[in-house]
């Protein structure tokens, strides 16, 4: 293994120099191949497993290529393996592997069976034990890389696996609410993580809130006037920032308790304004910006991170309009990924129960803590996971909306 | 043109009578009244583009707004409060268009206000106004100055802290005494016609409480008061005709004595 040196935080961008463009990586997977890329996309090791002989089945199939039985759904698998064979691609045709070589990927013999083809970590070598992830490409293409199966100095700094995650080391990032415990302990982790710089927003600046002076006074953080449901706030952030934000992390949520009955129209509005609404302005705004600097080196611009409500999934009417308005966050999401696919930008999600702030006084607990909720932000961008669930609440959600959407609804009311 | 207009025209041609504005600039970032978050909130000032001689228009430039009527330099109606609910015409369409073109008597209590935030005007400081300038005419606005204008755009504007917004206001005495007058109504520079800590005057909200419940109206989040003299200009404040409004964004004018009175 050769000794690496750290990752340096690149110079100043040089204004002379042209950007380097942000190619699609080819490939589109089959519709067998669309369920390894769902587990992939939230970061889960799946692959078919044979419901009548055991066999794991690798590439993705329609029937079984021992039985033919067709019972073969995906089920998390066990992730060691062995490297057989390893070589390095210099020369290609595809444009977006131009530039970003060589490029090397190897045979794996996983311990569950299959012999599978995989992108190598750089630490990783023939005859090497090895532990697999299956992540999402830029293109949304699932795809499978062989990591070093104990950690190694320097190991999230492999080029390869730093191109399938959106880590903010040396990476400027914005934080939407910097008015909430939320946004400010998702600041202070994303420092932690490495991030040069994190810009923090806050709207309505003349009005006072819990922690302002301690956290505008550490090192690293800019507090920046932001309020996602003024199209104003936005454009003129954009117009100081736009140009060097490479992750938007958006902490926003707007919630207040009330069902279609009870709450205003007005207060309906406030929440939709920020939650929906402010989502699109920031994505309208900042996302050009972001795709002209998706390939721009080491601080590349890569991801909008969304904390998104899990009650996106399911309408929990104690809070009826804020989930309506999750579920229209989590539309606005599926539609910007697909925008910004072919540009390099990675949309994602942290999905989460309610927290312990003002607004969830009466909800009973298990409620995240807003360390929690950091802490799942910073892991979701390292780690380069597409959609994550965080706490009890939301992944139990997540695992009855799986099972059957009609049962959590009638689960959720109350 | 001839008679008493046309005396006007030429007085504003000669400069002879100037017009002030009296207005702040509609932005999303001027602060609204603050209320405790259990209650429905004033929604802030929204502009959003429609078209800008581009695809969505290639030969216009428009925008859509939105904000709470309480929005700004804004005019309240009888309607806004409780006391006035049944106050015949007391919806904003509904205000006899004479109330809205009007003598103006400014008390400058600038002074006290920069000493004190939460300065209170009392029926006193109105006593002491008219020993000075004489008693206010019926059927005036009288606003209160306080240079508050000068600090939109500082926290201190609001003057926001955890007992609550810190700005001057009248007490019930001072609306009491201009009620005496039988005023058309009351303006300030503030966010709100009564003062930051109003709530826990007697009663809450005086001026709210007290002018509306009488039919007056109000204004607030007034500027350029320094340049009006404490007696002898026009007020022009003229309110959207929302129906059943109970107030309004507005332009507030002034014509004033010019310099080559």
């Amino acid at each position: 293994m050769s000794e690496h040196t750290p990752l340096a935080r690149p110079p100043r961008k040089d204004p002379t120099a042209v950007t380097p463009l942000a190619h699609r990586p080819p490939g589109s997977p089959s519709r067998a191949g669309l369920f390894f890329a769902a587990h992939a996309a939230r970061g889960a090791f799946a692959l078919q497993e044979c419901g009548e002989c055991g066999t794991r089945i690798w590439p993705p199939r329609d029937a079984c290529p021992k039985c033919l039985s067709a019972d073969i759904p995906f089920t998390p698998a066990p992730t060691g393996g062995e490297v057989i064979a390893e070589t390095t691609i210099r020369v290609t045709h595809e444009l977006f592997y131009r530039g970003r070589g060589p490029w090397r990927v190897g045979t794996v013999q996983l311990d569950c069976g299959p012999v599978v083809t995989a992108n190598l970590h750089r630490d990783v070598t023939t005859g090497a034990r090895v532990r697999m992830i299956a992540r999402l490409d830029l293109a949304g293409t699932p795809l499978m890389m062989a990591l070093p199966a104990k950690e190694t100095p320097l190991m999230d700094e492999d080029p390869a696996l730093r191109g399938l995650t959106a880590h903010p080391r040396h990476r400027r990032v914005l934080v939407t609410d910097g008015r909430s415990a939320l946004g400010q302990e998702t600041a202070r982790a994303l420092l932690k993580a490495g991030a040069a710089k994190v810009f923090l927003g806050v709207a309505d600046a003349w009005k006072p809130f819990p922690g302002a002076e301690r956290i505008a006074a550490e090192e690293g953080i800019e507090i920046v006037p932001l309020d996602l449901s003024d199209t104003r706030s936005v454009v003129d952030l954009a117009g100081a920032i736009g140009g060097k934000t490479d992750i938007i992390v958006n902490t926003a949520d707007h919630v207040r308790p009330g069902g279609v009955m009870g709450q205003s129209v007005a207060l309906a509005r406030e929440s939709f304004e920020t939650n929906v609404f402010g989502l699109q302005r920031l994505a309208q705004v900042f996302a050009p910006g972001m795709l002209g600097r998706a390939n721009d080196g080491v601080n590349n611009a890569v991801a909008i991170l969304d904390v998104t409500p899990v009650a996106a999934l399911s309408n929990w009417n104690v809070y009826g309009m804020h989930s309506a308005s999750a579920a229209a966050r989590l539309s606005v999401l599926q539609g910007l990924r697909a925008e910004l696919r072919d540009g390099g930008i990675r949309v994602m999600s942290v999905f989460i129960g309610p927290v312990e702030d003002d607004w969830h006084q009466a909800v009973p607990p298990p409620k995240l803590a807003p360390k929690a909720v950091a802490a799942a932000v910073v892991k979701a961008l390292a780690e380069g996971i597409e959609e994550s669930f965080t706490g009890d609440v939301a992944r139990d959600v997540f695992a009855r909306w799986s099972a059957d959407p009609k049962v959590l609804e009638r689960e959720l009311q109350r | 043109m001839t008679g008493v207009l046309g005396d006007l025209a030429l007085a504003l041609a000669s400069g002879a009578v100037e017009v002030v504005d009296l207005t702040h600039a509609l932005t999303p970032d001027f602060p609204v009244i603050v209320l405790p978050p259990e209650f429905g909130q004033c929604a802030p000032f929204r502009i959003e583009e429609v078209s800008r001689y581009d695809a969505r228009g290639p030969a216009w430039y428009w925008n859509n707004i939105s904000m709470s009527e309480h929005t700004g330099t804004h005019f309240d109606a009888p309607a806004h409060w409780v006391t006035g609910r049944n106050q015949p015409g007391g919806t904003v369409d509904a205000v006899a268009p004479d109330r809205l073109v009007a003598p103006v008597c400014v008390i400058d209590m600038s002074g006290p206000a920069a000493e004190d935030p939460d300065f209170i005007m009392t029926a006193a400081h109105v006593a002491a106004w008219e020993a000075e300038h004489g008693e206010i005419p019926a059927g005036a606005w009288v606003l209160m100055r306080t240079d508050w204008a000068k600090k939109a755009g500082t926290p201190a504007y609001v003057g926001l802290d955890a007992t609550g917004a810190h700005s001057p206001g009248p007490d019930a005495s001072a609306i009491e005494a201009l009620l005496a007058r039988d005023i058309i109504g009351f303006g300030t520079e503030t966010v709100g016609t009564d003062a930051g800590q109003g709530a826990h005057l007697s009663p809450p909200y005086p001026a709210h409480s007290l002018l509306h419940g009488a039919g007056k109206l109000g204004l607030q989040c007034l500027a350029g008061l320094d340049r009006l003299p404490p007696v002898g200009a026009m007020l022009i404040a003229p309110p959207l005709k929302i129906a059943g409004g109970s107030g309004s964004p507005l332009r507030v004018l002034a014509l004033i004595p010019g310099k080559t009175a």
